[in-house]
């Protein structure tokens, strides 16, 4: 991520340099599309986007994302050759150049591991590392050429979205149908083979061919995804989309299509903002654009985003904190026989072996979910808060009877254990502990086990002969 | 189909098969009956799933044949039927319940054809079998082991083949799946299928399988349960280590 900002910073001063209205021209330009230059760029990151968004999918779900990577690196100095065929940037025999070195990289690394006990990273890293070697140095050296510091050959190092010409689009249009069309076909051969392979091969599907098939679509387009992305980033316009897609949905086919839609937002993003400044490289700012709707993903994502599961997990303990102090009231009323029906912020305080802030703190808590009522010094339960302390109670005693009877644990060793249980209990399994236990009235320290009735009760003056366990209901 | 009822549903004639120039089994010979409930047993590392592997041309052959209903197994492909073990796949894949048993009916659509109505009714159906139909839409990680280990079976059933091959079907399973699992493989049988069962657990093998097959690198012993099931023959199995096959085994490998 640093090195990926190094070269940014220094070009992004010089937007900033730009006064506002050539800024807001560039932006009317772009959005008229009467730039030929503007029109291929946008067509191109799009095009782009779908072939590598699709293909992407199943190099994640295949585990292949190194594999990208050390494809997308093998493939410079096929560049660099298809440039020197004619010493001209000649779309189709740079093509050519940069499949058949992505190819030989491919087979490279299936031979090391073939033939050696060196394992698959190993090999990807050797070949990703030397290809890549060999293609600076070639790329170096056209650029020294009296003819070649004209070329743009260097464009491919980091992307160039307005160097895009026509020859390229319609190259680029060709690979992304082919591959709209092989998915198309095929889409059931790879979902198969993906996830498991042999049963593919059982079923009787060539999955050697498919792979090959699913390597060459690879290779296609991250040669034509080079003029745009450039060399060094365009594993990640394979992965980041896709990676994105895979933590928001559990189904292959919506995979596939968001991580297209993501592919061709980080394309277009690039395009323009590479636009407004001819200088800045396309590659680092579609990756950056990718990156961030993937940091947006990795946040938020309904099921699987860190920031929504670590607020799932606050409100659960929030939750758990109110259930305790629900049933420390519990607790303070059942040890005067629930005469009267206030307890006070000290007797809690007292009860919880705690501060008086912070029994304040949390009966506000629960006034705050509608629990309970602050009357002066006084917490007074609203009949929700009273049913739910009285099932916490119920939950906790139940269960430390489960373990005591039919677990056989020692009396003094369930507290711990209920403290936890008493929280996640569904009514099902209560009612469940209810017939195994014979509906039984008190818990193994002697304490009566509230029961539906009492939870019904909702709230009121506790008379007397209400009380819990007393058997007069 | 020309299958004639008469032709066995499995033979292997002299199979040979290596793991990374290890030999792991030897010259097995085996014939077996149509409809029969046969379990594979044998200790640890005595290829048992190499062999079911085998048969279903999943490896090279070093030498020997295998013969489903008379034709060369990768030309009768259609009739044979296939649970994996389950931890070989990722339930974290982005796939539902649904689409993995869509899968064994890949087969009798071919290739680029994809899954009609009638597709997704038989899976359904499949589902139904294995009490799994609720949780259609489910994604795959989001199972007990035992559901998933029905997920497959069903994908299994889905390929509505005449030669099943299961490998440990039994492993990490529920109470409730394992009296599913076996229900379901009397309902096979009865219906004139036949099933080969890797298995790890001796008592229950017994139970569960007409016939079984004692394997330890070759075919100790195969035939009727009632009539292999001997101490003898399982001493043969797992006691008594065969030491010079697998020395030689060993040094074979060393050698390449």
């Amino acid at each position: 991520m640093a090195l990926l900002l190094v070269p940014f910073s220094a070009q992004g001063a010089r937007i900033s340099e730009l006064s506002e209205a050539t800024i807001w021209e560039q932006v009317v330009r772009f959005f008229q599309f009467r730039d030929p230059s503007v029109r291929y760029a946008v067509a191109g990151s799009i095009l782009l986007g779908i072939s590598c968004g699709i293909l992407g999918s199943f190099i994640v779900v295949r585990k292949m994302s190194l594999f990208g990577d050390a494809l997308s690196h093998a493939v410079l100095p096929g560049v660099a050759l298809g440039f020197m065929w004619n010493m001209s940037k000649d779309p189709v025999a740079i093509f050519i150049g940069a499949t058949l070195a992505g190819l030989l990289g491919a087979a490279v690394v299936h031979w090391v591991k073939e033939s050696t006990r060196l394992k698959e990273d190993t090999a990807l890293g050797l070949v990703l590392a030397s290809f890549y070697a060999v293609g600076v140095a070639l790329t170096t050296m056209i650029n020294q050429l009296p003819t070649g510091n004209q070329s743009g050959v260097d464009k491919f190092m980091f992307g160039q979205a307005s160097a895009i010409g026509a020859d390229d689009i319609k190259l680029m249009a060709t690979i992304t149908v082919l591959v709209l069309v092989c998915m198309a076909l095929l889409y059931k051969e790879f979902l198969v083979t993906s996830f498991d392979v042999n049963f593919a091969r059982v079923i009787g599907f060539p999955a050697q061919v498919i792979h090959y098939i699913l390597m060459m679509l690879l290779a296609f387009s991250v040669v034509t995804a080079l003029q745009a992305v450039g060399v060094v980033l365009v594993s990640a316009m394979l992965i980041t989309p896709a990676a994105t897609a895979y933590l928001l949905t559990d189904r292959m086919h919506r995979m596939v299509v968001l991580s297209a839609v993501f592919g061709v937002l980080a394309g277009v993003v690039g395009a323009f903002v590479s636009f407004l400044d001819d200088h800045l490289a396309t590659g680092p700012i579609i990756v950056l654009a990718a990156s961030l709707v993937f940091l947006a993903a990795f946040c938020f994502a309904p099921r699987h985003g860190v920031v929504v599961a670590w607020w799932r997990q606050r409100s659960k303990s929030a939750r758990v904190s109110r259930e305790n102090t629900l049933k420390s009231i519990y607790h303070v009323l059942e040890a005067r026989d629930f005469e009267g029906e206030g307890v006070s912020i000290r007797e809690l305080a007292q009860r919880r072996k705690e501060t008086l802030e912070e029994s304040q703190k949390l009966s506000h808590a629960l006034v705050n979910h509608r629990l309970a009522t602050i009357t002066g010094d006084d917490i007074l339960l609203a009949p929700a808060g009273w049913s739910r302390a009285c099932e916490i109670v119920r939950n906790h005693r139940l269960w430390e009877l489960y373990l005591t009877n039919e677990a056989k644990i020692a009396s003094d060793h369930v507290h711990e254990d209920a403290e936890i249980i008493e929280h996640v209990l569904g009514e099902e399994v209560v009612r469940e502990l209810e017939r195994k236990l014979k509906y039984a009235r008190q818990d193994p320290h002697g304490k009566p086990i509230p029961g539906l009735s009492d939870i019904r009760r909702g709230t009121g003056v506790y008379r007397r002969e209400d009380l819990v366990g007393y058997g007069k209901r | 189909m020309s299958d004639g009822s008469s032709e066995s549903p499995l033979e292997i004639h002299d199979l040979t098969v290596s793991y990374h120039k290890k030999p792991v089994l030897w010259g097995i010979d085996l014939c077996v009956p149509k409809g029969k409930l046969v379990g594979i047993v044998g200790p640890n590392g005595a290829g048992k799933s190499t062999l079911i592997k085998a048969a279903m041309g999943l490896m090279p052959l070093n030498s020997g044949w295998v013969k489903v209903f008379g034709k060369p197994v990768k030309k009768n492909l259609r009739r044979v039927g296939y649970v994996p073990q389950r931890e070989s796949v990722d339930w974290d894949f982005p796939v539902s319940v649904m689409d993995v048993v869509l899968m064994g009916r890949y087969g009798h659509l071919g290739l680029v054809k994809r899954p009609g109505k009638t597709d997704r009714d038989k899976a359904r159906e499949c589902l139904d079998k294995v009490k799994m139909l609720p949780y259609a839409n489910r994604q795959i990680s989001n199972l007990s082991g035992g559901q998933q280990q029905r997920v497959f079976l069903a994908r299994a059933l889905a390929q509505e083949s005449d030669l099943y091959f299961m490998d440990e079907p039994f492993v990490g399973v529920d109470a409730a799946t394992e009296t599913a699992i076996v229900d379901l493989l009397k309902e096979l049988k009865e219906r004139g299928k036949t099933i080969l069962v890797v298995h790890h657990d001796l008592p229950t093998a017994k139970e569960y399988f007409d016939m079984l097959l004692m394997l330890n690198m070759r075919v100790v012993a195969f035939g009727e349960t009632n009539e292999v099931f001997t101490s003898e023959l399982l001493q043969k199995t797992y006691g008594g280590r065969l030491t010079i096959l697998s020395e030689v085994a060993e040094a074979v490998g060393k050698q390449q």
